[in-house]
């Protein structure tokens, strides 16, 4: 697991709770600084793609662990 | 690249039907949209600061229910029959992590989505202005073209 700035555990959460909580935990981020975030929602796997297409944040890593989606999003 | 903008109608004032528009509305301010909902006949309802939104099985055939039971809708017409539904709705929501439905309008306050309440309906159910949310604004079917007609996206929910 690479390195990261700041988690996020949005376990347990549904949609869209998981991306507006990554949202704002960007928002406190300077650009090139890493958010790690934990999920339960399989929807956010898509969502996650899906927002960092549209917001120009870097996805660099999604994966699945346990019944768990982790993913790391370095914000532009 | 410029802001997208995003226009919603919001129409239903049942506990189900409020929240597509402010789902859609938040994830689309945490997109980078600009959004606004323009809240008209029962859309009202989710305005109010008092939010005690309903959801009732009667004419909703799609309704599931536990255990797919079968719910005549005789029954479903009784006493405490919505209340019930109701109960039991938020419940499942709270255990599957659904966001609470006025945490989800604040998160969409907090995210600057612009929220007018349709003055011509507010006058029709003698609505008290201050019933509603001291965040949003009146306006009329000229007020919604005028960010409508420049949205990217217009939904009627």
């Amino acid at each position: 697991m690479a390195d990261f700035d700041q988690e996020l555990d949005a376990s347990g959460l549904n949609c869209p709770l998981p991306i507006l909580r990554a949202k704002k935990s960007l928002g406190t981020l300077t650009g090139g600084q890493v958010l790690h975030i934990i999920a339960t929602d399989p929807g956010s796997v898509k969502d996650f793609e899906a927002f960092c297409k549209q917001t120009g944040n870097e996805l660099m890593e999604s994966k699945e662990e346990g019944g768990k989606f982790y993913f790391l999003i370095k914000k532009v | 690249m410029s802001e997208k903008k995003l226009a919603i109608i919001a129409t239903k004032g049942t506990l189900d039907w409020a929240y597509p528009p402010l789902i859609l509305a938040s994830t689309a301010a945490a997109l980078g949209y600009q959004t606004q909902i323009f809240f008209t006949f029962y859309g009202l309802q989710i305005l109010k600061k008092d939010l005690d939104l309903k959801v009732t099985p009667i004419g909703n055939p799609g309704m599931p229910m536990p255990g797919d039971m079968p719910f005549p809708v005789i029954l479903q017409t009784l006493p405490g029959v919505q209340a019930m539904v109701t109960s039991m709705m938020k419940k499942k929501m709270k255990n599957k992590g659904v966001a609470d439905l006025a945490d989800l309008r604040d998160l969409c306050i907090e995210a600057e989505v612009k929220m007018i309440a349709c003055q011509m309906t507010v006058d029709l159910f003698d609505i008290k202005p201050s019933d509603l949310l001291d965040e949003c604004e009146f306006g009329g079917a000229a007020t919604f073209f005028e960010f409508a007609g420049q949205s990217d996206i217009n939904l009627f929910i």
